[in-house]
């Protein structure tokens, strides 16, 4: 049910799909580097407990 | 509780662990409510609504240059707005939020200028124009790249909330003629606003404003913009913190051998 762009298709679908990849990207990277964040200050704090 | 009693508890938020606690348990909210608003407004946008009499399919772009354009100004507001509190109160979660949404802020400009490019191109006739809007929007994406630069460049943390601090107050004249400029010059491709405009959408004033039909689908993308905004700010704010506080520790744990 893709809706009939006419002749601005090319336009219309260029924008649509680089603001969703900005947008994915945006948030896949924001999550990623939280946990990878979020996993070194387990293994630092981890780390100083054991070491009292 | 009093206003001033309710403004004091804002405060409470300037502790890192109460900050954390606290969006933690509000995060899921944010994160699935905005994919469910702009999941529905685009879908809504793209498939339900009728082409525009003049500009034809062009207008479902609307629904993505415009949040993003607000988004890109508010941004700056808010990092602004924590700015200003690092700068009168010294309370590091602010600094640290103003750090954390200016790469949400990047994106969100970049996405409002190139979709604009790509809508301007068959409309205008041309991809970009000097025009008053467009250059300060472009002059507020440099604003942002340097600010991110400066928070990189600085090594000690203070000094680096200190300056891009100030650079915030400084950019925040182009994020106010982003809104503006077209009121300030008349002049340029770039119309007014057309739709954060009371009268254009109650309809009480005679200039172009965006057809309802339009407007509800567009507003549900807006919700789920700034929704989507909250949700990177409270995550990206709460990695910030970590990454400081991991710093801390080695820097403890090295002076304790």
């Amino acid at each position: 049910m893709m809706p009939d762009l006419g002749k601005y298709a090319d336009t219309v679908l260029s924008a649509y799909a680089a603001s969703l990849f900005l947008l994915v990207a945006l948030v896949v990277l924001s999550i990623l580097r939280g946990r990878k964040v979020r996993a070194e200050m387990e293994k630092v704090e981890k780390r100083m407990s054991r070491n009292g | 509780m009093s206003i001033a009693s309710k403004a004091n508890a804002l405060w409470e938020y300037a502790n890192p662990k109460k900050f954390l606690t606290t969006t933690e348990r509000v995060l899921p909210f944010f994160w699935i409510s905005s994919a469910v608003f702009i999941v529905v407004g685009l879908v809504w946008g793209f498939f339900f609504t009728p082409d525009d009499y003049k500009q034809g399919s062009t207008v479902k772009i609307i629904y993505l240059h415009v949040p993003s354009a607000l988004m890109a100004i508010n941004c700056w507001i808010m990092m602004l707005a924590t700015s200003l509190v690092w700068l009168v109160r010294r309370h590091h979660v602010s600094a640290l939020a103003a750090r954390a949404a200016a790469p949400v802020g990047i994106v969100m400009t970049l996405i409002a200028l190139a979709t604009g490019a790509i809508w301007g191109q068959p409309m205008w006739g041309t991809w970009w124009a000097w025009d008053p809007r467009l250059t300060s929007f472009l002059i507020l994406f440099l604003f942002y790249l340097g600010y991110v630069a400066l928070w990189e460049a600085i090594e000690d943390p203070d000094t680096a909330a200190d300056l891009t601090s100030v650079l915030c107050l400084v950019g925040s004249v182009f994020a106010f003629l982003s809104r503006y400029a077209v009121n300030f010059w008349n002049q340029g491709l770039h119309q007014g606003a057309s739709v954060m405009r009371v009268g254009a959408v109650t309809g009480t004033d005679t200039e172009e404003k965006v057809s309802n039909i339009f407007f509800f689908p567009l507003l549900v993308c807006i919700i789920g913009f700034v929704l989507l905004f909250i949700a990177l700010v409270f995550y990206r704010t709460g990695t910030e913190i970590r990454a400081r506080r991991i710093k801390a520790l080695i820097a403890r744990e090295r002076v304790n051998g």
